[in-house]
């Protein structure tokens, strides 16, 4: 009797147990009965990996410009060769359909393939590394869930020696650091969200942090800012307030530029354009908002001290003739003070994008015009005009100036040869 | 004077004072807040109204259907229909804002630029006569105007119209359509026939088709299935 009497205790110790453990782990309980309609927990794991694959723009570079969404096969143009990206539906012969959440993780986290062979840091490990287990799980979870499309992967196009896999562990040493984003205690739980964005899925130091000679980029260096390989556009400095830094901006400003694609400061083009398309333009304001307000309170560096002024001298002709182009081609939309009207026209005066270091995205700009990304907050953008048939050379080094150090803008003067360069290149 | 011919008046002193067609480059628009503000984007190389600018090669886009101009705006930012300056431009541009930009050109009547007599021989224009309002039978090529129209303004809802198109251009499209590099919507019957078309047939009707006078009406005509000679993907 006693030993039946203990047995019932223990089992009802038991069950109270699993039942305690069951209320505090979510998705083992039976459903609480819902308002019809509400999603059941596995849609919204789903659902919340959709979110987090957008964040992580995986589209943009798993997808060829008219393939199936996440099928792979995209060239991507590296200065150490082609690397095409692999298919990540959940094909079971040619995607990730026999993969496990463990899989994706590791691979996310460490960058070591299913097969344990090592990524290529084109896949933006180094930055993913920071994302959670939990948000790597939601993002598997949206993969497995989607259309599986049976594409082989293509074998990557790379030069000896970049063609050697063993390579990516000297690379790793030097430039990969693993880890899950550390929430820092002193910040706000806002400050900690954006940073979690910005530095994990996000990899934004992907482009705003100059790349060196072996494809890696240093940490000291970080949002400082870099050319873009094969792409030709300069990825502003995210801490310099000479270049995009961005100091004295609202964090509405910031939010804006990136979640809509223009705001009352500045407007994105080229391949930020793409991002805010593919990925910013779909997060929550309040995520948006979170992200600027930890790239604000990123610290000000300056990699270069201030252009002196004889770097900053023009010559009275060359003056004249930007100034004539620029009352006759661009003061109608960005306004004879260089003011604009924002949003839909921005400011050259006071803008960072015009004056920073390197000409190249002004004058880009003036050569091949550009639309702003049509975002769901902006879905009919205006467009820039080319110039490129209708000034030469000499116009445009001479209108670009200007914009760069009239007004109180403290940039220095462009030459013709820096835009017969860019000239040369396809626009993109 | 009516609107009509006051546009027609000046348009013939836009075509003799240059500096008045060079400002058909320059940016203009009243309010910002309108679809015209919004396509300033497009004037320096197509103009105003649509009606093509004094520079070379770019096409009259203004009443070319609306259905041809929106295939055209999805084809260039999808990469499927390439010139890099284009594709650029409206890579990252969602499909409703493409169409009511196709709508808005399609709807303009500018007038057409001055015609500029090709420096060909005057057999080379008279085949090209041959193919646009005959077509060849021994080369199953049907005539231009079979589906171009009567008076090469295309036809509703995705020919192009043709005339006003200066012959870099039509040259251009026809050899890249011949080569593969231009392609439509399947069944691609420009690919069957510019297949059809040797060099000089390009040429030829390239060049006849820039000694049009400006049509009388040039709006596209109707759509008109039955009159089709071949079946096209780009009218379904």
């Amino acid at each position: 009797m006693k030993r039946a009497l203990l047995a019932i205790v223990l089992l009802g110790i038991a069950i109270a147990g699993v039942m305690g453990w069951m209320a505090t782990h979510q998705g083992y309980l039976p459903e609480k009965p819902k308002r019809a309609g509400a999603p059941n927990p596995t849609t919204q794991v789903i659902s919340l990996g959709e979110y987090l694959a957008r964040a992580g723009d995986c589209v943009a570079c798993h997808t060829e410009p008219t393939g199936k969404p996440f099928a792979g096969g995209r060239a991507m143009a590296t200065p150490f060769g082609a690397i095409y990206v692999p298919n990540i539906t959940p094909d079971d012969e040619t995607g990730i359909g026999r993969w496990t959440a463990d899989d994706f993780y590791r691979m996310m986290h460490t960058g070591v393939s299913r097969d344990g062979s090592l990524l290529y840091p084109a896949m933006p490990f180094a930055q993913y590394t920071k994302v959670t287990r939990a948000d790597c799980d939601a993002i598997f979870a949206y993969l497995q869930s989607i259309a599986p499309v049976k594409q082989k992967n293509k074998p990557h196009e790379l030069r000896f020696p970049f063609n050697k896999r063993e390579l990516l562990v000297g690379w790793r040493t030097l430039y990969f650091k693993e880890g899950e984003y550390q929430p820092d205690p002193a910040q706000t739980k806002e400050w900690n969200r954006g940073a979690y964005l910005v530095e994990g899925l996000g990899h934004c130091t992907m482009c705003h942090t100059a790349i060196n000679l072996l494809g890696g980029t240093k940490e000291s260096k970080e949002f400082e800012g870099g050319m873009i390989p094969n792409q030709n556009w300069y990825a502003p400095s995210l801490t310099s307030n000479r270049e995009g830094g961005l100091g004295d901006w609202s964090i509405k400003d910031i939010s804006d530029l990136l979640q809509v694609g223009i705001s009352q400061r500045a407007t994105v083009y080229g391949p930020m354009a793409e991002v805010t398309y593919n990925s910013l333009q779909y997060m929550t304001d309040e995520d948006t908002a979170a992200m600027a307000v930890y790239l604000k309170s990123l610290p000000k560096r300056d990699a270069e001290p201030p252009p002196t002024s004889s770097a900053r001298l023009v010559q009275p002709a060359v003056m004249e003739t930007g100034r004539n182009i620029y009352v006759k081609q661009c003061a109608l939309c960005h306004g004879s003070e260089g003011k604009g009207h924002p949003p839909h026209h921005p400011p050259l005066a006071g803008n960072p994008s015009i004056t920073m270091a390197t000409p190249v995205n002004p004058i880009r700009i003036v050569l091949n015009g550009g639309y702003p990304p049509g975002t769901r907050k902006n879905p009919r953008p205006h467009g820039m005009p080319p110039y490129s048939h209708i000034l030469n050379d000499d116009e445009v080094a001479a209108v670009v100036t200007y914009i760069r150090v009239a007004w109180e803008n403290a940039g220095t003067p462009v030459a013709p040869r820096q835009v017969s360069e860019l000239r040369t290149l396809l626009p993109e | 004077m009516n609107a009509r011919h006051l546009a027609l008046a000046v348009m013939g002193i836009g075509t003799s004072v240059p500096a008045l067609a060079q400002d058909d480059a320059l940016p203009r628009f009243i309010h910002v807040d309108t679809i015209e503000a919004r396509v300033q984007g497009c004037v320096t190389c197509h103009g105003h109204q649509g009606q093509g600018t004094k520079d070379g090669y770019f096409p009259r886009i203004a009443g070319k259907p609306a259905g041809y101009l929106y295939n055209q705006l999805i084809a260039f930012r999808d990469g499927t229909r390439r010139y890099a300056p284009m594709n650029y431009l409206v890579a990252y541009l969602p499909d409703a804002y493409l169409k009511e930009m196709a709508e808005h050109f399609a709807k303009q009547r500018p007038a057409f630029a001055k015609k500029e007599a090709p420096p060909v021989t005057p057999a080379l224009i008279e085949r090209g006569k041959t193919l646009v309002t005959a077509g060849d039978g021994a080369k199953q090529l049907p005539a231009c105007v079979a589906c171009h129209g009567a008076g090469l303004t295309g036809m509703e809802p995705g020919v192009p119209g043709l005339v006003g198109l200066r012959p870099s251009y039509v040259a251009a499209q026809l050899t890249r359509w011949r080569v593969g590099e231009r392609r439509a919507a399947e069944p691609d019957c420009m690919k069957r026939i510019a297949t059809r078309l040797s060099e000089s047939d390009v040429a030829a009707v390239a060049a006849y088709v820039a000694t049009q006078d400006a049509p009388r009406d040039p709006s596209p005509e109707s759509a008109n299935f039955v009159r089709m000679p071949m079946a096209c993907g780009s009218q379904r």
